[in-house]
């Protein structure tokens, strides 16, 4: 075993983020984070579907056929994300409607199709299980992050609490709405992805063209 | 015939699935390096876009609903909760089928568009429509418009997508930034722009 199971949860979150390397489930991962309360539900829906789909196909991936795997995979994760959908609507239905179709679309999430895939058909179910949970994790950090821009710079308040009192209601800050909207989260990520690869430059990308650079004498 | 013109307009620009629901953005990044590539896999798209979310209509509406088995002698049965799992099934059947009809009767179109099909199943943009279409109980002929405009919206967004990329790349852009940051920023400008169709109605 190359990885400790505690590298193999932590190492997702930073050095091999499935968002900001490996650009994977980004879809959701922009269009439920106007505010974190809605981003932290998502999050948790996301780990759980992904630790679990990954732990059961681990479990039976002796026995999947290689022809069909990806069909065996799909209606796993499908049957979790309907379990997780069917919760969500029971115990919490306001936060079932602002989310949507993003539950639904959970099955289509990469993440959980590329771990399925990448880890969990070589690996035993407790290890597949923990990359599953660090994966879901380091998805949940760039959600929390931007959730926590989008909200508190966008209507003064985090999970609902005023932070910023705004000027509507008689305070000192005028609210930036363009974070609300949706074009916001592309800058957000953009410039996440610009932090990460400033800490860490071995996750730059080679350049195309190199700018032909010219001596000064 | 007015109200599906208008639903057309807003599916393809103002409630555009890759700019403004984010819907098929692993592919929308992953595949808008080249003009052509990117064509070609709008195309593919729309195509299956076009003929899921009506099939998907139908399923529901025949036998998933409450009351829709009716004609089965099952009148208080209600499947919706297996809604998610047959859209799915639905999708990848049927890019299945497509696949192997490309590739039996019109092998030059499979040539052009066949590398793209296996990736269009897990495009959360054809998901995305079809629960879209569950959502906002669109009829028949509705999906049928909202398909195609919505594909076609996506198609849109991927070409104009991969033409800025096409011209990035010459670019003197920050190390960090280099590829996926800056396709990020470029897709939020981008998005703002499509906003600019919200005020249009028709």
């Amino acid at each position: 075993m190359a990885q400790t199971r505690r590298e193999m949860l932590i190492d997702p979150m930073v050095d091999n983020n499935p968002i900001t390397l490996q650009v994977l489930g980004i879809c959701s991962a922009l269009a439920v984070t106007s505010s974190l309360k809605v981003a932290l539900v998502m999050a948790i829906a996301v780990t759980t579907v992904t630790a679990f789909s990954s732990m059961f196909i681990s479990m039976i991936r002796n026995h999947i056929p290689g022809s069909i795997r990806i069909i065996v995979q799909m209606v796993i994760i499908a049957s979790l994300v309907i379990l997780v959908d069917q919760m969500l609507k029971a115990y919490a239905f306001e936060i079932s409607k602002t989310l949507s179709v993003f539950v639904g679309l959970i099955i289509t999430n990469c993440i959980v199709m590329g771990r399925a895939e990448a880890f969990a058909m070589k690996n035993p179910p407790l290890d597949s299980f923990v990359d599953g949970i660090g994966n879901g994790l380091g998805y949940g950090l760039i959600l929390m992050l931007v959730g926590i821009i989008r909200e508190l710079f966008g209507s003064g308040s985090l999970l609902g609490y005023t932070i910023l009192p705004t000027v509507n209601n008689g305070g000192w800050y005028v609210p930036n709405g363009l974070l609300l909207l949706p074009p916001s989260a592309f800058f957000i990520i953009g410039l996440l992805i610009w932090a990460f690869r400033t800490w860490k430059p071995e996750q730059v990308e080679e350049r195309e063209f190199k700018i032909q650079t010219v001596d000064a004498h | 015939m007015e109200g599906l013109l208008s639903l057309a307009v807003k599916a393809i620009f103002v409630e555009n699935l890759a700019l403004s629901f984010f819907l098929g953005m692993c592919t929308f990044i992953a595949v808008s390096k080249k003009i052509s590539t990117a064509i070609g896999l709008g195309i593919s798209v729309m195509i299956v876009q076009a003929i899921t979310v009506p099939a998907n209509n139908l399923i529901l509406t025949y036998l998933l609903a409450p009351g829709a088995l009716g004609w089965a002698g099952f009148e208080e049965v209600d499947l919706t909760f297996l809604g998610l799992i047959s859209y799915i099934g639905v999708i990848a059947a049927l890019v299945q089928i497509l696949e192997m009809v490309l590739d039996k009767y019109f092998p030059p179109l499979y040539n052009a568009l066949g590398v793209f099909l296996p990736l269009i199943t897990v495009n959360c943009a054809i998901l995305g429509g079809s629960l879209f279409m569950v959502e906002r109980s669109y009829d028949f002929a509705e999906s049928v418009t909202y398909g195609i405009s919505s594909g076609f919206g996506w198609a849109l967004a991927i070409t104009a997508m991969a033409g800025v990329r096409e011209k990035l790349k010459y670019s003197d852009i920050p190390d960090g930034l280099q590829g996926l940051g800056i396709t990020f920023i470029t897709a939020g400008l981008m998005a703002m722009a499509f906003m600019s169709f919200s005020g249009v109605k028709l």
